[in-house]
C-alpha cells in the first residue's frame, strides 16, 4: 500500500513538470492579447497570494495590510523610472527591502495582538498609508506616477505592443516564489511556522522563539509581495495610492488564498486560476454601465464557496479524494468477501 | 472657544451614530466571534429603506427607521440562516471572507439598482432647523440622530443586562455547549444576535438620510470605524464601544479641524493603534 501511494505522488510530480514545460508555450498559442492579459494576472495573483500565503497560510496571521507592502514596491519601481529616469531594477530592490523593514516595523507591536485584534489593526495601518501617500508630494501624493516613455525591452521593463514578454516575467516570479515557499514547506523554518500556527503557547514552550518567526515570515512575505507590486506598476505604467495600498487590493491576497487554500502549495495557483478568469471575463461581459453584476456573481461565488467548504478548493478537492478512496475501499472489501 | 466647543459637539454627535453601528458589531462579535464584513452594507441597506420610504411615500425618518430596523432585523436573521450557520464549523476566517462576499452582493446589487447617485431626503421634518445656544450652532437632525442613537445603544445594553434574554446572550457567549445543556436554543439565540445587529444599523440609517447622502459605497467607512470602535472599546463590551466610538467622533472631528482634514482618519486609526498598543484586548477588554 505505501510503495503504490509513493508511485502516485510521482506520477502528480511528473504531471506537474510535464505542465511546467507547457506552461511557457501557451501564450504562442494563444494569440488574442485579452487572453494573454487574463493569463499575466492568473500568474502574478498567483505569485501575490503565494506571497501572503507564508505569514496568512502557513504561520496563521491574518495579516489584511499586504497592500501596503504591495504598494511600497510598486513605488519602489516608479520612482526609480518616473522620478529618477533609471531602469527601474535597482527601485525594485530598493523598495522590496523597503518594504521589508517597513513590514517588521510595524508587525513588532501587531504581533502582540490575536485573531480579529491583528486583522483590524492591519486595517487601520492600510487606511494610514493610504492617506498618507496621498499627500506626500515627493511621490506625487494623490495624482500619482504616471510612466515616460522610454525604450522597451527586458532593461526598462517595459513593452507597448505585446504581452508576452510580460507573461514570461511573471513567470519566473511566479516559479520564484512558489519555489521558494516550496523550499520553506519543507525546511525547518516551515515546521517552525506551522507549529506556531497550530498553537503558539505549545511552539514556544518547545523552544521556538514564536515572534522571531513570525517577524522572518512577515519580512519575506512583505519582500515577495513588494516584488510583485513592481510588477504590477511596470504592467499597467500608473500607480497612485487608492490603486495599490487599498483595502481591496489586501482584501485579493486573503481572497485568492483563502479560496485556493490557506497553507497549501498549490491553493493560491488554484485560486487564482477560478478567480482571475472569472473576475476578468464577467468584467468584460457585464460589466459596462455601473451594472456591478460582475462583482454580484464574484460576491455570490464566495459566498457559496465559504458555505460549502471552508478550505477552499483544495479542501474541495482533498474531499472528493477521500470519498473516492473510501468507495474503492468497500469496493475491495466487498470483493474479499464476495 | 466657542469654537472648540462647537467641534467637540459636533464629533461626539458623529461618534453617537458609530456607537450604535459598533454596538451592533461587537454583539455578533461577543456572541459568535465573527466579524460581520457587512455591517456597513446593512447601514447601507437601512438608509435606502428609510430614503425610499420618505422619497416615494413621503415618511419621515423619524417614523421611517421603524422600518428599517425591522428590514435590517429580517436581514441579519436571514444572513445567520443562510451563511454564517454554515461558516461557524470552519476557521474563522471562512466567515469573514463569507460577509465580505455578501458586502459585495448587497453593494452591487444597490449600484446596480439604484445606480451611483447620491440621494439625500431634503423636505424632512426636522431638515434646515437648528437650536442656537449663543454662539453655539446645533442642526437639529444630527442632535436628534445622535441622542436617538445613544437611548438605543442604552436599551440594548439594558436587554443584554437585565432580562432573562439577555443572560440567555451572555451565557451562549460564555460557553455554547454549557448553555445548550441549561436549555438554551442556541441557535435561536445566535440568529437573535446577528438580528439584534441587523437593528443596531438598521436604526442609525434609517435617521442617517436626512442630513447624510446616501450612496452603493456609503457602508465602506462605517465599517471600516465600526471595526476600530469595536477592537479599542474591547471584545463584546458594549460600553467599551460606546466610549471607544465617542474618542472616535472626537478624535475626528478635533483632528480634522485643528490639524487637517487629509489627517482625519489617519488620527482616529492611529489613535487606534496607540491605544491597542497599551491595552491589546482593547479599553475594556478582558
Amino acid at each position: 500500500m505505501k510503495k503504490k501511494s509513493i508511485k502516485k505522488q510521482s506520477i502528480y510530480w511528473y504531471l506537474f513538470i510535464i505542465i511546467l514545460i507547457l506552461i511557457p508555450l501557451i501564450p504562442q498559442v494563444a494569440g488574442n492579447t485579452f487572453t494573454q492579459h487574463v493569463l499575466v494576472l492568473i500568474l502574478l495573483y498567483a505569485s501575490m497570494s503565494q506571497a501572503w500565503n507564508i505569514i496568512g497560510g502557513y504561520c496563521g496571521q491574518v495579516s489584511f495590510g499586504h497592500s501596503v507592502f504591495f504598494g511600497i514596491g510598486a513605488y519602489g519601481a516608479g520612482m526609480a523610472v518616473v522620478k529618477f529616469g533609471m531602469a527601474p531594477w535597482s527601485g525594485v530592490i530598493i523598495g522590496a527591502l523597503a518594504a521589508m523593514v517597513v513590514a517588521v516595523l510595524i508587525s513588532y507591536p501587531c504581533f502582540k495582538l490575536k485573531g480579529h485584534y491583528f486583522a483590524i489593526a492591519t486595517f487601520a495601518i492600510v487606511e494610514i498609508f493610504n492617506r498618507l501617500f496621498m499627500v506626500w508630494y515627493w511621490v506625487e501624493g494623490a495624482l500619482g506616477l504616471d510612466y515616460p516613455l522610454v525604450d522597451e525591452g527586458w532593461k526598462n521593463f517595459m513593452w507597448y505592443e505585446t504581452k508576452i514578454p510580460y507573461y514570461y516575467g511573471a513567470l519566473i516570479l511566479f516559479i520564484f516564489i512558489f519555489g521558494l515557499v516550496r523550499y520553506i514547506e519543507r525546511n525547518r523554518f516551515g515546521f517552525y511556522l506551522q507549529a506556531v500556527r497550530e498553537d503558539q503557547e505549545t511552539a514556544e514552550s518547545t523552544g521556538i522563539n514564536s515572534t522571531l518567526v513570525k517577524l522572518m515570515a512577515m519580512g519575506i512575505s512583505a519582500f515577495l509581495a513588494a516584488l510583485c507590486g513592481a510588477f504590477f506598476v511596470q504592467y499597467s505604467l500608473r500607480v497612485d495610492p487608492s490603486m495599490v495600498m487599498c483595502l481591496s487590493i489586501s482584501m485579493t491576497f486573503v481572497l485568492v488564498t483563502i479560496l485556493g487554500g490557506a497553507g497549501t502549495l498549490f491553493g493560491p495557483l488554484l485560486g487564482a486560476m477560478i478567480l482571475i478568469p472569472l473576475q476578468e471575463y464577467t468584467r468584460v461581459l457585464w460589466g459596462g454601465l455601473g451594472s456591478g453584476i460582475d462583482l454580484i456573481l464574484f460576491g455570490l461565488l464566495i459566498v457559496l464557496i465559504m458555505i460549502r467548504q471552508p478550505k477552499g478548493i483544495m479542501g474541495l478537492i482533498n474531499e472528493f479524494i477521500n470519498y473516492q478512496q473510501s468507495k474503492r475501499k468497500i469496493f475491495s472489501e466487498s470483493q474479499e468477501k464476495g | 472657544m466657542t469654537t472648540f466647543l462647537q467641534v467637540t459637539i459636533d464629533g461626539l454627535l458623529t461618534g453617537m451614530i458609530y456607537a450604535l453601528v459598533a454596538s451592533g458589531l461587537s454583539l455578533i462579535w461577543g456572541v459568535m466571534d465573527v466579524l460581520n464584513f457587512a455591517h456597513g452594507e446593512f447601514l447601507m441597506v437601512g438608509m435606502y429603506v428609510s430614503y425610499w420610504l420618505g422619497f416615494l411615500l413621503n415618511i419621515d425618518p423619524l417614523v421611517s427607521w421603524i422600518a428599517s430596523g425591522a428590514f435590517c432585523f429580517i436581514l441579519g436573521i436571514l444572513t445567520y440562516k443562510l451563511i454564517i450557520h454554515h461558516c461557524l464549523s470552519g476557521p474563522p476566517l471562512a466567515s469573514l471572507l463569507a460577509t465580505f462576499g455578501l458586502a459585495m452582493i448587497l453593494k452591487n446589487v444597490a449600484l446596480n439598482r439604484f445606480s451611483p447617485n447620491f440621494r439625500i431626503l431634503t423636505h424632512t421634518i426636522l431638515g434646515g432647523r437648528r437650536i442656537i445656544l449663543g454662539d453655539l450652532v446645533l442642526a437639529l437632525p444630527q442632535l436628534i440622530a445622535g441622542i436617538f442613537a445613544l437611548i438605543v445603544v442604552f436599551i440594548i445594553y439594558f436587554i443584554i443586562k437585565r432580562t432573562r434574554l439577555g443572560w440567555a446572550i451572555q451565557a451562549t457567549a460564555m460557553d455554547k455547549e454549557a448553555a445548550e445543556l441549561m436549555g438554551i436554543k442556541t441557535e435561536w439565540i445566535f440568529a437573535f444576535v446577528f438580528g439584534l445587529g441587523g437593528i443596531c444599523v438598521g436604526i442609525a440609517g434609517g435617521l442617517l438620510p436626512s442630513y447624510l447622502a446616501v450612496h452603493p459605497e456609503v457602508g465602506g467607512l462605517f465599517s471600516l470605524i465600526a471595526f476600530v470602535a469595536v477592537a479599542m472599546g474591547g471584545f463584546g463590551s458594549i460600553p467599551g464601544a460606546l466610549v471607544a466610538a465617542l474618542c472616535i467622533g472626537l478624535a475626528e472631528s478635533l483632528g480634522g479641524f485643528y490639524i487637517a482634514p487629509v489627517f482625519k482618519y489617519v488620527i482616529v486609526f492611529g489613535l487606534y493603534l496607540v491605544v491597542v498598543m497599551f491595552r491589546p484586548k482593547g479599553l475594556f477588554g478582558w
